[in-house]
């Protein structure tokens, strides 16, 4: 399609008119900046205003805080990232017994029915919050799978107190990410959901139906 | 996809006003959607500022376009997602059925893609055997039907949960009927996660297309594009050429202003970036990214200074939700992809001016449109420009169907009037029968029908102004 692209582009050249571009006066987004405190406060009533669950945990109880919830909740299994920080504390953290810890270690292709149907949740780690809004900041990768936080019907989320930004506009810039990005970066504040039915909001249409934060209160 | 024969506008809407059900369905949603918003915006002075910005963000991406699109392409390339360019929507159909069965791909599972309505790309793939199912429930649900979407941000806005839960219950295998909104949302969980899982390959769209990463932003609530990019092993993402932005930087405010001014959110569930294929050691993810980028008339809207804001579009719906008429007709009322203001400037540009006349006069020009567009496009200027165009051949505009909406029966009626106007005898005769003897016309005359269609017949008064001027002793001084 080269000369569908020539002509195209060919044509834009032809019909763009040379402009002084305006300028950008960026303040509705810098002013938007809270305390650390504050910045905890605010995410999570974001996040809980559509349904997002938080548990509270420090920086030394936060393995033992998701196993309760797992007895709590009787899970039979909880899929995570063995190769990520966050996954290889948890494991090291995991009494025998009970729910069974399963490491996303292979390609999905090895067990993408068994991830579909049998896997009862995920646990990921996260690199930052948005306190603006409310939100999750997830760099999957190798060590993260993609679909550890998608397919699984409840997302148990790891969520430093101390990594939280003003917004989405700050955290771009702190996490430098408009300089370069892997393969997949994404935003979460809640768990699935959908209002395309008589504008009634219903929760867990195709992603999770649950999202638990697990938040570390690290802030000195 | 340019249209053959005339689409009468007022003929489609008139129907859809005696549908009391369509409008009962439409003003709950409007009314809800419009407070929504509004809840989002309590600064008069902060709203002002991110529209501001907006715009410039956008009118910068315009004018530099054909270089950062280019740059898009280089960066995706280097990432490993394969750009393909497309003038027109059969060539972008061909060139995804092209990559679909190279793979040998039989199932394609689509998150919301406006461009792929606007290409008809279902039809296309449904009549060469490749099965394209539609995962955003609302589009799942108007597909079981074999309709069209009325509302690009919520397709199914037409309908009301009795009438979703009595097709579920005849279309959903094993289905039964329910009016439980959390249940219908189940059925259609079970079934489409069914589809995620076997799909051969995904289609998204695409919301902003950042040129320096050469990355493809995603706004959903769902987690169904996440599904349908995520899963199969081929993701197809097809855009308009104009939805190119320079930098991440710039996606932070439009994404801020998108969810509000579309449905009331400050943040959507997911905000999904994605910047390649599966990664070296990557356990999931696509294996391949595609990119296809369609022009369809948007060149020929660039290439005029006054319309080229109609490409500035976010796409977010807020016009229609705020629009008169849109609100009491509905979408399908517009027989366009796209409805409501934006469609009634874009579909003509698109189309021809001439087939699609009819649209750019069904507005009343209130305004609220331009007032609520997050980017500021002049929606009603562009609006009375484009009724002009219907009309006009004017020689340095590239409109499509420029003066062919031009009706024989208008051109000879202005003719006379001018004739009449030049004549100070034949004026002051018109003006005496038309005073003497205008409230005796019946109403169905050709001309004075066209008002009283929906209007009351006027009683032109007894006597002239003049007239009267001159019994009264009054002077032109």
């Amino acid at each position: 399609m080269t000369d569908a692209r020539t002509a195209i582009l060919g044509r834009l050249r032809a019909g763009g008119g040379e402009g002084p571009l305006p300028p950008l006066d960026t303040a509705v987004m810098e002013r938007r900046q809270w305390p650390p405190a504050e910045r905890v406060a605010r995410l999570r009533r974001g996040m809980e205003a559509v349904h997002t669950e938080f548990l509270d945990a420090t920086p030394a109880d936060w393995p033992a805080v998701v196993r309760a919830f797992c007895d709590r909740e009787a899970l039979p299994n909880l899929m995570f990232g063995p190769a990520s920080e966050a996954g290889a504390a948890l494991a090291a953290a995991w009494p025998a017994g009970g729910t069974q810890l399963l490491p996303y270690d292979r390609p999905v292709e090895a067990f993408k029915e068994e991830l579909f149907t049998t896997v009862a949740a995920g646990f990921t780690g996260t690199v930052g919050g948005v306190a603006e809004t409310g939100g999750l900041l997830l760099m999957p990768g190798p060590a993260e799978p993609r679909l550890l936080s998608l397919v699984p019907p409840i997302h148990l989320a790891l969520l430093r107190a101390s990594t939280l930004q003003d917004s989405l506009w700050h955290a771009v810039k702190a996490l430098g990410w408009g300089r370069s990005l892997p393969p997949n970066a994404l935003l979460i504040s809640g768990p699935s959901k959908t209002a395309d039915i008589e504008q009634t909001l219903a929760y867990g249409v195709h992603g999770p139906k649950r999202l638990i934060v697990v938040l570390v209160h690290d802030l000195a | 996809m340019h249209a053959e024969r005339e689409i009468l506008f007022r003929e489609s809407a008139a129907a859809a006003l005696l549908d009391p059900q369509l409008r009962a369905n439409f003003r709950r949603a409007m009314d809800g959607l419009i407070s929504k918003r509004q809840a989002q915006f309590p600064d008069p002075r902060d709203l002002q500022e991110l529209r501001d910005l907006s715009t410039a963000i956008r009118s910068r991406s315009l004018l530099r376009l054909p270089e950062l699109l280019e740059q898009l392409e280089a960066s995706c390339t280097k990432n490993g997602i394969q750009v393909h360019w497309a003038e027109t929507c059969e060539q972008a159909n061909e060139l995804i059925l092209g990559l679909l069965q190279a793979r040998g791909a039989k199932t394609l599972v689509k998150g919301k893609s406006m461009v792929s309505e606007e290409m008809h790309l279902n039809a296309f793939l449904e009549a060469n055997g490749v099965e394209a199912i539609e995962s955003d429930l609302g589009e799942y649900i108007i597909q079981l039907d074999g309709e069209t979407p009325s509302h690009i941000i919520m397709p199914a806005i037409h309908k009301n949960k009795d009438q979703i839960a009595r097709q579920f219950s005849q279309k959903i295998k094993d289905a039964k009927y329910t009016e439980d909104v959390d249940e219908l949302t189940a059925m259609a969980r079970k079934v489409l996660r069914q589809k995620f899982l076997e799909a051969d390959a995904g289609l998204s769209g695409v919301n902003f297309a950042v040129a320096e990463t050469g990355t493809l932003c995603l706004v959903e609530n769902e987690g169904n594009g996440r599904m349908s990019t995520h899963v199969p092993p081929l993701h197809i993402a097809v855009m308009g050429l104009e939805k190119v932005v320079a930098d991440l930087e710039s996606v932070a405010p439009l994404y801020a202003i998108l969810t509000r001014s579309a449905t009331g959110q400050a943040v959507s569930t997911y905000f999904n970036l994605i910047t390649g294929p599966r990664g070296a050691d990557e356990k999931d993810g696509p294996r391949e990214v595609h990119l296809v980028i369609l022009d369809n008339g948007r060149s020929r809207i660039y290439a005029d200074p006054e319309l080229r804001a109609t490409l500035r579009c976010i796409r977010c719906g807020a016009c229609m939700n705020h629009c008169p008429v849109y609100t009491r007709v509905g979408g399908h009322a517009y027989e366009a992809v796209y409805p409501g203001p934006i469609g009634k400037i874009l579909t003509p540009q698109m189309e021809g001016v001439g087939v699609r006349h009819d649209l750019v006069h069904g507005s009343s020009l209130c305004g609220a449109c331009g007032e609520v567009c997050p980017v500021e496009i002049p929606i009603p200027e562009i609006l009375v420009r484009l009724r002009r165009e219907a009309t006009h051949s004017d020689p340095g505009s590239q409109v499509a169907g420029k003066g062919t909406g031009r009706l024989a029966s208008e051109d000879w009626t202005w003719r006379l009037w001018a004739a009449v106007l030049k004549r100070p005898a034949l004026y002051r005769l018109a003006t005496w029968f038309a005073t003497r003897l205008g409230g005796a016309l019946p109403a169905g005359v050709p001309l004075l029908r066209e008002w009283t269609r929906t209007r009351t017949q006027p009683v032109p008064a007894r006597r002239s102004l003049s007239e009267r001027m001159r019994a009264e002793g009054g002077s032109h001084d």
